[in-house]
């Protein structure tokens, strides 16, 4: 799904930079298929890659092993989520081909553009849109009521909950987020629905409805849910920077309790995403104070991150350079973020590509350099080889080059004035001077892009000709390296029984080595 | 253990679907007070049967799990049965109800308020429906002589479809203003 996402980005991306002229690989991208592609690129992104790789992907693998436990609390509802999720991912993939094409009306899916099919000309790909993401909601709660019953009742003996990795919390905090924040979509969900389908006009004026509603369903989900996607990639960093700076993670508890704050904040901030759609000044000073002030939390997990580095014996293996570089470029998206929290800014930038390298420089490194950090870190656990680090690194700069090379632009062109979702920029006598950004955003889209190739084959060629390790490569102290790699049916071979917490580094009483396993008398 | 937290967990979930649809109604409603004279065309006095019919489902679920904690399987298939048919009076008087109001005319076009009736009561009957086949699997169980104690975890569920009932009864067919406006 993720090179599906990344294409439909090349095809749109082409068009901005070279207006009308046929993209090469595809052919001339019209209008209506520009809509439908930046629609289909954001759902498919969000919804299709972030969430399944981050919860499902990185969540199944590890949860069971960090907290000592054979399998998953329900291995059959594992299953069960799987086979909706692939369920949900063909009904998406099938609207593509329907008469109408696929749905058109932006990710957020909007009404009153998206509640009745007469303004978009898309019926069958809309209909579809809606099922194909019901399903794949109905999969992920299904894995959060899991992760969460197992982290309850399956933990292995001694693992206090201040004993859990840092993963282990940051994935029940955004199950818990995701599992109370997505059912007021579901509703709103349904009420379009039965808007497309029946013409009752929940959300339109003319029949005593509100479009507004919509927008407050949806954020009430939706700003959460990019919470849902942060944690986990916090919790990947946050294994690996101890592990490679040689040190325990700095502030432990402190983290837990500030991304407790953050979650609850997060449930209070929906409507900054609301300002210039016509809310009371009133109602939007509060959301402007609760939005600025979760970053403080944030920010205390970051600064403990680079407590964690400070004057610690930094390896820079791959996964330590990916880790660095989610936690560089998420700060960029993060301060970023204080200027579209305070509604003054906002009312300009709204809607402007400013937002949209904004949510790119959080999305980005969450979704997809946290991912490669994960991957490298855990790639011999899951396979019992290492990944070509030479390659690796190339993979690295590649990425990181070729994504500044992307977003950064979009903030001049914000400022500017650029909306997003516009069709051919050159009509505007305003940004053409501007015109050569798009170029080399293009250019470094095209880089990136073409960047993942040697990631693919390294990561495939390493199953078979990788350097072979033994359980645990790293020196690190979280459980999960003390199962065989791969792990067998049942992860362990005996039942672990915990010692002490996750990050216990350099303690000055071990002499001949600076870790010592969880699981270790 | 396991069981009894996944489903409250799943619970936590549908909470938040049905008080979303709760909440979006309640503003709606205070917004259209007309919709008062709407609700009158409701079947106040089949709902108030249907509310005694699922509380009692709710009393036959609760004594075939406590038969099942005595292992006294026959009399817990038997009340369990009672709970499944008592469903199923519930889901014939509802489906009663939806064929006189749209013989009336009154579907779900027709105003914003029969758009939320209609809605919240499916949504509703299809939760009555999963409870059922819940329940049916349970009862087969029983039927068998397995000691089931995932009665239990139905049970909690289809003691959440009661009380969503009963959220949904006064604010659809009880808060009628009859021609007070």
């Amino acid at each position: 799904m993720a090179i599906i996402g990344g294409y439909l980005a090349y095809l749109f991306r082409y068009q901005l930079a070279f207006p009308n002229e046929p993209v090469p690989g595809y052919g001339l991208v019209g209008p209506d298929q520009y809509n439908s592609f930046v629609t289909m690129h954001g759902t498919i992104m969000v919804f299709w890659v972030a969430m399944p790789i981050l919860l499902s992907g990185f969540g199944n693998f590890l949860l069971p092993l960090m907290i000592g436990a054979g399998d998953m609390a329900f291995p059959r509802l594992n299953m069960t989520s799987y086979w909706v999720f692939f369920l949900s991912t063909v009904v998406l993939l099938l609207s593509f081909f329907v008469p109408g094409g696929s749905f058109s009306g932006g990710w957020t899916i909007y009404p009153p553009l998206s509640a009745s099919p007469g303004y978009t000309g898309v019926i069958w790909g809309g209909h579809l849109w809606i099922l194909a993401v019901a399903l794949e909601f109905t999969s992920m709660l299904m894995g959060g009521i899991n992760f969460l019953t197992t982290t309850v009742a399956m933990r292995a003996k001694g693992m206090g909950l201040f004993r859990l990795p840092i993963f282990v919390w940051m994935i029940n905090i955004a199950s818990i987020l995701f599992m109370f924040s997505v059912g007021p979509l579901i509703a709103g969900a349904f009420m379009l629905l039965a808007d497309r389908l029946f013409d009752v006009g929940f959300y339109l004026p003319a029949s005593g409805g509100d479009p507004l509603l919509f927008q407050h369903l949806f954020w009430f989900f939706g700003h959460p849910e990019v919470y849902v996607l942060l944690l986990p990639a916090l919790g990947i960093i946050a294994e690996i920077f101890p592990v490679f700076s040689r040190k325990p993670l700095f502030g432990y508890r402190t983290i837990i309790y500030s991304t407790l704050v953050a979650g609850l904040l997060s449930f209070i901030v929906w409507a900054h995403h609301q300002f210039i759609s016509g809310i009371d000044p009133r109602l939007a000073a509060p959301f402007s104070v609760t939005t600025i002030l979760i970053s403080v939390p944030f920010a205390i997990t970051l600064f403990a991150f680079i407590a964690t580095l400070w004057r610690g014996s930094i390896r820079l293996t791959t996964s330590m350079l990916f880790a660095l570089g989610m936690l560089a470029e998420f700060l960029v998206g993060g301060v970023t973020g204080i200027f579209n929290g305070s509604t003054a800014a906002d009312i300009y930038i709204h809607d402007t590509l400013f937002v949209v390298a904004h949510f790119h420089y959080t999305l980005f490194p969450v979704t997809f350099i946290a991912t490669f950090a994960g991957i490298y870190y855990w790639y011999p656990k899951m396979f019992g080889r290492f990944m070509n680090e030479t390659w690796g690194k190339v993979h690295f700069w590649i990425t990181i080059i070729g994504f500044n090379a992307v977003f950064l632009p979009m903030f001049a062109f914000g400022l500017a004035g650029h909306q997003r979702r516009i069709f051919d920029p050159t009509l505007f006598d305003y940004l053409q001077p501007y015109q050569y950004l798009h170029v080399i955003a293009t250019v470094g889209l095209i880089v990136m892009l073409a960047g993942q190739i040697p990631f693919i084959i390294n990561f495939f060629a390493s199953l078979s000709r990788g350097k072979v390790v033994d359980r645990n490569p790293w020196l690190a102290n979280t459980l999960e390296w003390l199962a065989p790699s791969p792990p067998g049916h049942g992860n362990f071979d005996q039942e672990p029984v915990v010692q002490r917490g996750p990050y216990e580094y350099s303690h000055p009483l071990l002499k001949e080595r600076d870790w010592i396993s969880q699981g270790e008398l | 253990m396991k069981h009894r937290l996944g489903i409250w967990f799943f619970l936590g979930s549908e909470i938040a679907v049905f008080g979303g649809l709760i909440a979006c109604y309640l503003l709606y409603r205070f917004r259209h007070p007309e919709w008062g004279l709407q609700a009158v065309h409701t079947l106040t006095g089949i709902g108030a049967i249907n509310t005694v019919v699922l509380l009692t489902s709710s009393l036959t679920m609760i004594l075939a799990h406590w038969f099942v904690e005595e292992d006294n399987f026959k009399s817990a298939a038997n009340y369990l049965g009672m709970t499944i048919l008592l469903g199923i009076v519930f889901l014939l008087f509802k489906s009663y109800e939806y064929h006189h109001e749209i013989n009336q005319g009154l579907v779900p076009t027709k105003s914003l308020f029969w758009g939320f009736y209609y809605l919240m009561t499916g949504l509703h009957a299809l939760h009555v429906i999963g409870g059922l086949v819940a329940n049916g699997i349970i009862w087969t169980g029983l039927r068998k002589g397995f000691s089931t104690h995932r009665i239990e975890s139905v049970g909690i569920y289809w003691h959440f479809v009661d009380v969503v009932w009963i959220f949904l009864f006064p604010l659809l067919y009880i808060a009628s203003s009859g021609g007070a406006q």
